[in-house]
């Protein structure tokens, strides 16, 4: 009952068709056996369950590079030179590939479309020297679906779809996924929950893989949902440490939140597209404006809290700095290259929908493009005072989401995969590292435990530096490609060029990416110093070296696996034992020095820093250096919808050089500045120090009072977490901020277009700004003086009632019945009832030594007596009569 | 499908609510008995409904069921809170310490 | 007529599937030494009972019970348990000493009813074939016609209930 549908619509397209395409659905369903037969069999086998992981991951992960092959073989196939003649045979390359008997006129059946006779599909390159014009059929994803249950006229189906996107997330999750299998057998060998850990994570593949290859918005639900699910698990993994289990818990909360725009989001695009799950419906009723605009604005927006949540983006990241928490491999593969990109890619599917619900085309700003930029901005402002590795890391995915929210909000739709492509490679590469120096000093602290590591762990810092200018966007390094299509989609570099063709003037964005892109390079070398250089600060575990807890299976399993070094990193919890590392090797000393992790974990570390270095010439710019065309941007060429029926019509900007030499000139320059802040003035103080004594934060005032913002992550987490009341100061910075930032969105979507000036906005801003400051200040104040006032009024009031009335009221009745009371005992009971009771009294105290024994007090004996009677009578009652 | 295999699936999972009734110490534990109690009157109607079918009588089933699914709510809700004030008050939901009618 | 047949074959199949998985967790449910295992246990009855619903075709009872039962009563008893402290792990102290009087009790109810339900209904079938059509429209026509005084009588018990628990277990 598979069916495949026909594209409809705008061009020539032709639907992609082939074997690993419409059985995409095995890929999901063998991680979903993974992980069942790993919870049901993994504590048994040899290797704790990892093996069926890793081997599942792997097969994943071949089936996916096939997958992809197939794809690819299906868009060259529709740029083949195809004719159809008279004679309706169609001719590709000179070749006839038809079998029609050629004496009709009629349709001509070519790929799963029909064409009249006289169609012409060529492919819009020169050839010959004489360009054909045209260009070659869109190919449309293949989708196979089925129906799983029909109520109400409503269908409910279940079904996988294939295009360039679906494949390229299938192969940067099973590479990361499976980077992180083998890279997890080092790092959490001998956790008591092992085997439990690789379940979850074949668990959180299968749904992230199911959440992909979704035809349909419910899937698509489901799979988002699930994918939480295996992320509070897996962050709560070692929940006996209640901090773990709170981070668990924030995150999926924070993420509930989102979920009910999702929900709402989806219910509207269902009923606003005449009653379809499909997301290819949905997609082209939105693009062929069939649809109430407010209607998909309604719903963009409702989506938009979602991706809020589930990708970080301002005023809802604030779970996935506490999302750390969690073990590292799962910070990597979850928190950094797969999970949270759902919402990045949600918004890449339904971006019909977005493109146009929030008029993407056209504008200078919208409301995806300005969360996406705040994002970047807060994330890099927030990385610079962390002393926690993981959280730097932590700020700065948040603020490559906010770039890759950016590039779909102006409309560069490739850029924004692209680069979500590269900063899973990187990303994950990054948090491998960070989690192999913890590994070495056991603490994520760089302040406290760091320091010098280059001289013990060469190969990560190799790694680790890679990394790290591959996300600083230093050519030729990926990230330097991905995030310049970035830039350049923004158009706001036109304005000092020219007509850029991009989808609109985005000059706000293109400044904000560009400041984050220097702060992103400065934090970085930040992070680089204060871990690799200078001198080694930890290795102070002296006082952990008196009480040593293992168990037998810890020890043979470090036996077998790193010969006499054991090592493991587990937050000890009220009760748990402890695990500190044994060192029986020759140089013991009572501070153990680091050294270099196993091979498990430096391999990942090298595939993904190859994989950092070279992604980025998957997308070379158009005209880069001469090269022929099929060199060049075969990303785009082959992940890019580009003409099919489910995808609006975008414009592609054209590439800049000067915006590239700028870009990469602010990048260097902080990076040097960095340099000299860090290696020269702060290292000439000492080796080992790891910050500026008297630095500017201590000189200037205004400069304390930002950097205590940052530290307190701008008092956002003082407003979720009830309980902590919100100072005055905080409660005024924030609302100034929306406030201005709510002016500038209001100032620019008034003066929408490509040439406004951009002072009235300005204006606009500040106004709004300050207005807000006013209205916040005085409430505060209005508040607090009210409720004493009102408190002490009404408290007075009811204390005169309650003493006067009501006390009143029941001090009467009971002086009333008392003396009642007394009559009735003196005369009637005493007098004449007392003589009856006693009599009565004799008689039945013999009775009831008797019954008491049946009188236990137990209900449920009661109960059985009861019912057993019950039982009895219904028998004789049916049975007998 | 025959109408006895609902009734009969009904009956025992009755009376293993019956038995978890009478036999379990914890309250929460009996009020998850009656839970089964409940849930096997609700099986037994619906079944009556789909076999009367024809006699319009599914949709009065469906809606006893619903009732009965409410009111096994309400139920709930109020046991519990009595289960938790008992427990505030003697530390333990032990029904043999419950023992006041004890003569 | 084979699909027909198929299609009973398989409602059978699915039915005593059920019903084993049912009994199996309904009897572990009430002889599990672990609270928290026999919540759970009772989860996969009434998700069970959902699903025999559903086979029977009143599929709107069969969401209303996964939604009220799972969704809301068992997080009830889950709370319930966690606030009086339940032991985490096994506890050996759950069932009464003497447990004759109940298990023959228990015996000879499910006899005498067994002896009555198969007297009453021994060879009565259910057809249910095919897709029905959906009765949701039918049954709240039939709450808020027919029976809108039990639907509003419910009304009131609902809110008795919670007036009644919050006002049974505050604290003083």
């Amino acid at each position: 009952m598979f069916t495949s549908l026909a594209a409809e619509g705008g061009g020539p397209t032709i639907t992609a068709s082939g074997w690993f395409l419409e059985n995409v659905f095995i890929i999901p369903l063998i991680m979903a056996i993974s992980f069942a037969v790993i919870l049901f069999f993994g504590k048994r086998m040899p290797k704790g369950g990892s093996e069926i992981g890793i081997a599942a991951v792997g097969i994943c992960f071949l089936l996916s590079l096939v997958t992809a092959g197939q794809w690819i073989g299906q868009v060259n196939y529709a740029e083949n030179d195809c004719i159809i003649d008279d004679e309706s045979h169609v001719i590709c390359n000179g070749v006839q590939v038809d079998e029609n008997h050629g004496d009709e006129e009629s349709a001509v059946a070519f790929g799963e479309n029909e064409y009249a006779a006289g169609t012409v599909l060529v492919a819009g390159v020169e050839a010959d020297g004489e360009s054909k014009g045209g260009a070659h059929p869109a190919v449309d994803a293949t989708v196979s679906q089925r129906t799983w249950w029909s109520n109400g006229g409503i269908d409910f189906t279940v079904g996988t779809m294939v295009d360039g996107l679906t494949v390229t997330l299938l192969i940067i999750v099973t590479v990361v996924s499976g980077l992180v299998h083998v890279y997890s057998t080092d790092y959490v060998a001998g956790d008591r929950r092992y085997t439990h850990f690789f379940a979850f994570l074949s668990l959180f593949t299968a749904a992230m893989l199911f959440f992909v290859t979704s035809e349909n918005i419910l899937q698509m639900i489901v799979g988002w949902e699930l994918v939480g699910v295996c992320s509070f698990a897996l962050i709560g993994h070692w929940w006996e440490d209640q901090d773990n289990s709170d981070a668990a818990l924030k995150a999926f909360l924070t993420n509930r939140v989102g979920d009910m725009g999702l929900l709402i989001g989806m219910i509207i695009l269902f009923f606003a597209s005449g009653e379809t799950w499909s997301i290819i419906d949905i997609n082209k009723f939105a693009i062929a404006g069939e649809t109430s605009h407010t209607l998909l604005l309604i719903a963009s927006l409702c989506l938009l809290a979602a991706v809020m949540s589930k990708s970080g983006q301002f005023f809802l990241h604030t779970w996935l700095p506490d999302a750390m928490a969690g073990p590292t491999p799962v910070s990597a593969l979850i928190h950094a290259a797969t999970m949270v990109v759902a919402g990045i890619y949600l918004i890449a599917r339904m971006y019909g929908v977005f493109f146009e619900g929030l008029s993407i085309g056209g504008s200078s700003i919208n409301a995806l493009a300005l969360i996406g930029g705040i994002t970047t901005l807060v994330g890099a402002s927030l990385a610079f005072v962390q002393d926690d590795i993981k959280k730097v890391l932590a700020y700065s995915t948040i603020s490559q989401l906010g770039y890759m929210a950016l590039a779909l909000g102006v409309g560069a739709w490739t850029a924004a995969i692209f680069h979500l492509m590269t900063h899973a490679f990187f990303k994950a590469c990054l948090f491998l590292g960070a989690g192999s120096v913890s590994h070495a000093v056991h603490s994520f602290d760089m302040k406290k435990d760091m320091g010098g590591m280059r001289k013990f762990m060469p190969t990560t810092y190799k790694t680790f530096v890679i990394g790290s200018i591959a996300l600083a966007g230093v050519p030729p390094l990926a990230g330097f490609w991905s995030k310049d299509e970035i830039l350049v989609g923004t158009g706001g570099w036109g304005f000092f060029e020219g007509e850029p063709h991009s989808n609109g003037a985005y000059t706000v964005m293109l400044v904000m990416g560009m400041i984050t892109a220097a702060m992103t390079a400065a934090y970085m070398t930040r992070v680089i110093y204060l871990t690799f250089f200078g001198e080694f600060r930890g290795g102070h575990h002296d006082d952990h070296h008196d009480d040593h807890a293992h168990d037998a299976t810890h020890d043979a399993v470090h036996a077998v696996a790193h010969g006499d070094h054991a090592h493991e990193l587990v937050h000890a919890g009220a009760g748990a034992e402890v695990h500190h590392d044994t060192h029986d090797d020759g140089n013991h000393h009572d501070q153990h020095s680091p050294h270099e992790s196993g091979p498990r974990i430096l391999w990942p570390l090298r595939i993904l820093a190859f994989l950092a270095v070279v992604a980025g010439f998957l997308n070379l710019p158009k005209g880069f250096l001469g090269l022929p065309k099929g060199m060049l941007q075969r990303f785009e060429h082959f992940v890019e919808p580009a003409g099919a029926s489910y995808f609006p019509p975008i414009s592609h900007a054209d590439p800049s050089w000067s915006l590239a030499i700028f870009a990469t000139a602010v990048v260097v320059l902080a990076i040097a500045l960095a340099y000299w802040y860090y290696f020269v003035k702060v290292n000439s103080q000492s080796p080992a120090a790891t910050e500026m004594i008297n630095g500017p934060t201590e000189r200037s005032s205004l400069l304390k009072a930002g950097h205590t913002m940052l530290k307190n992550n701008y008092y956002l987490d003082h407003i979720y977490d009830s309980g902590e009341p919100v100072g005055a100061a905080g409660a005024t910075a924030m609302a100034t901020i929306f406030g201005s930032a709510a002016g500038l969105a209001l100032g620019f979507s008034l003066d929408n277009g490509l040439d406004q000036p951009f002072w009235p906005s300005l204006i606009w801003g500040v106004v709004l700004g300050s207005t807000v400051f006013i209205i916040v200040n005085l409430a505060l104040q209005t508040g607090t003086g009210i409720a004493s006032f009102v408190k002490g009024r009404l408290a007075w009031v009811a204390n005169w009632i309650h003493e006067n009335i009501i006390d009143g009221t029941v001090d009467t009745i009971g002086e009333t019945s008392v003396t009642t009371a007394n009559a009735v005992y003196r005369y009637i009971d005493q007098g004449v009832i007392d003589g009856t009771v006693n009599a009565a009294g004799a008689g039945s105290s013999g009775a009831g030594s008797e019954l008491r024994r049946w009188s236990t007090g137990q209900v449920q004996q009661y109960a059985t007596v009861m019912f057993a009677g019950a039982t009895l009578l219904a028998g004789l009652l049916i049975i007998v009569i | 499908m025959y109408l006895v295999q609902f009734l009969l699936l009904s009956a025992v999972l009755f009376c293993i609510g019956v038995y978890g009734v009478l036999a379990r110490k914890n309250a929460v534990l009996v009020l998850m008995s009656i839970e089964l109690i409940l849930n096997a009157v609700n099986i037994n109607l619906i079944a009556f409904g789909a076999f009367n079918r024809s006699l319009d009588a599914a949709v009065p089933a469906e809606v006893f069921a619903l009732f009965i699914i409410a009111v096994a709510a309400a139920e709930v809700g109020v046991g519990l809170a009595m289960v938790l004030t008992i427990y505030r008050n003697r530390k333990s939901i032990d029904l043999t310490e419950v023992d006041m009618l004890r003569g | 007529m084979t699909l027909m047949v198929g299609a009973v074959v398989a409602q059978n199949v699915f039915f005593w599937i059920l019903a084993a998985i049912m009994i199996v967790a309904a009897l572990r449910v009430v002889t599990t030494n672990n609270i928290v295992h026999a919540a759970l246990y009772l989860v996969v009855v009434l998700a069970g009972a959902a699903a025999q619903f559903i086979l029977l075709g009143a599929e709107f009872v069969g969401v209303t019970q996964v939604l009220v039962y799972i969704g809301a009563v068992v997080v009830l008893f889950l709370f319930g348990i966690m606030l009086t402290r339940a032991k985490v792990g096994a506890e050996d102290d759950l069932n009464h000493d003497n447990l004759w009087p109940p298990v023959m009790t228990a015996i000879m109810l499910v006899v005498i009813m067994a002896y009555a339900v198969i007297d009453f209904a021994g060879s009565d079938e259910i057809r249910v074939l095919g897709v029905q059509e959906t009765r949701v429209d039918e049954v709240s026509d039939a709450i808020f016609t027919t029976y809108i005084v039990a639907f509003e009588a419910i009304s009131v018990l609902l809110l008795a209930a919670l007036i009644g628990a919050i006002v049974v277990a505050r604290k003083e």
